[in-house]
């Protein structure tokens, strides 16, 4: 099962590069989509680059990642001056960053106007409640 | 406040250090773009000796490489800076796509493991860098996060930029693609491996580093 998870800006908004990253990364490593409000800064960007990249092992590939934002071309100074100031005030709200883990979106293709991502079905992995079912039903059988 | 003051003095440094000719070159660019075939381009021309080894395997380069000093000349006027060639930046490195290539699980395995730390590294240097090349594979969709990453961030950090649109001598490769996905820099089109345009090159490379 594909999971999509929604993150309004207001829930990044007052945490810091690391804590957003740390929980960025959090949802990615359950194997969830992360579909976030708005975008991370630059620095921001490079920083969950590098955090990925400390974090690979057997079971995280690491991540794919995509941010659409409304194109700056043919904006006048002024609306460009107005835009900074807002950014500045209420952060980087514009566009939406797509984060997943590379085990499940295979690429993402994009072009200008269209984002696909070309996804692969994760084996199913099990969960902490399906581990302990299974013990209980080890122990009961060495009881018997 | 204290990174503030830091990166203020470490940029009035790097100011004196630029006008003294130790200008800081970097080459950036997602993993087998040819970053490392321009790097022994230059030091071929130049230098008369390559930097490192190229190979079709992604994350041939693992680790930051530094020429010292590199010089070149361009219509009379000679342009020295420190050449970087860094590691491909990527967000994903799965072992088992090295296998493709032939290379034993147990090898893979350490190549992964050392491309992860390569990726790190490349990061670090950005900010160290005075000036920068991107090297794109003109064959392959520009409009990749992972190059939106770098050249946003060389942009925040208002670090001049080259984008070389590399592989212009097989058939698939669309520069128009690359100038169309960032309009706002310079984009000149070469074949790093066969010299195709390398003279268009240099003369961008002269106009970014002056």
């Amino acid at each position: 099962m594909l999971t999509l998870q929604f993150i309004p800006y207001d829930e990044i908004e007052d945490l810091n590069s690391d804590q957003r990253i740390r929980k960025l990364l959090r949802m990615v490593k359950d194997e969830k989509i992360v579909l976030m409000q708005g975008r991370l800064k630059p620095e921001e960007e490079t920083s969950l680059i590098e955090t990925t990249m400390g974090g690979i092992n057997k079971m995280f590939k690491g991540i794919e990642m995509c941010t659409i934002y409304p194109e700056e071309k043919g904006i006048e100074i002024l609306s460009k001056l107005r835009k900074g100031m807002a950014q500045f005030l209420v952060g980087h709200r514009e566009g939406i960053t797509i984060i997943g883990p590379a085990n499940i979106i295979k690429e993402i293709r994009r072009d200008p106007n269209k984002i696909q991502l070309l996804t692969t079905i994760p084996s199913p992995r099990k969960s902490r409640s399906a581990k302990t079912k299974k013990n209980v039903k080890k122990a009961k059988k060495r009881r018997r | 406040m204290i990174k503030i003051i830091k990166n203020f003095i470490k940029r009035i440094l790097n100011e004196l250090f630029k006008k003294r000719g130790h200008i800081k070159l970097g080459i950036y660019g997602p993993p087998n773009s040819g970053k490392t075939t321009l790097a022994n381009r230059i030091c071929k021309d130049w230098l008369g000796e390559e930097m490192g080894a190229v190979s079709k395997v992604p994350h041939e380069t693992r680790e930051v490489q530094v020429k010292e000093k590199v010089t070149i000349k361009y219509k009379n006027k000679e342009l020295s800076f420190k050449l970087i060639d860094t590691p491909g930046i990527t967000t994903k490195i799965d072992y088992e796509d090295f296998l493709k290539y032939k290379i034993s699980e147990k090898k893979a395995k350490e190549r992964a493991k050392e491309a992860t730390r390569g990726v790190i590294e490349a990061i670090k240097w950005l900010e160290d860098m005075d000036c920068v090349i991107v090297v794109l594979d003109a064959t392959e969709n520009p409009y990749s996060q992972v190059n939106i990453t770098i050249i946003g961030n060389l942009a925040a950090r208002k670090i001049p930029v080259l984008i070389v649109a590399n592989k212009i001598d097989l058939k698939k490769a669309k520069i128009k693609k690359v100038e169309a996905a960032f309009p706002q820099y310079d984009v000149v089109g070469i074949s790093a491996e066969y010299g195709n345009n390398i003279e268009e090159f240099y003369e961008s490379l002269y106009r970014l580093v002056k």
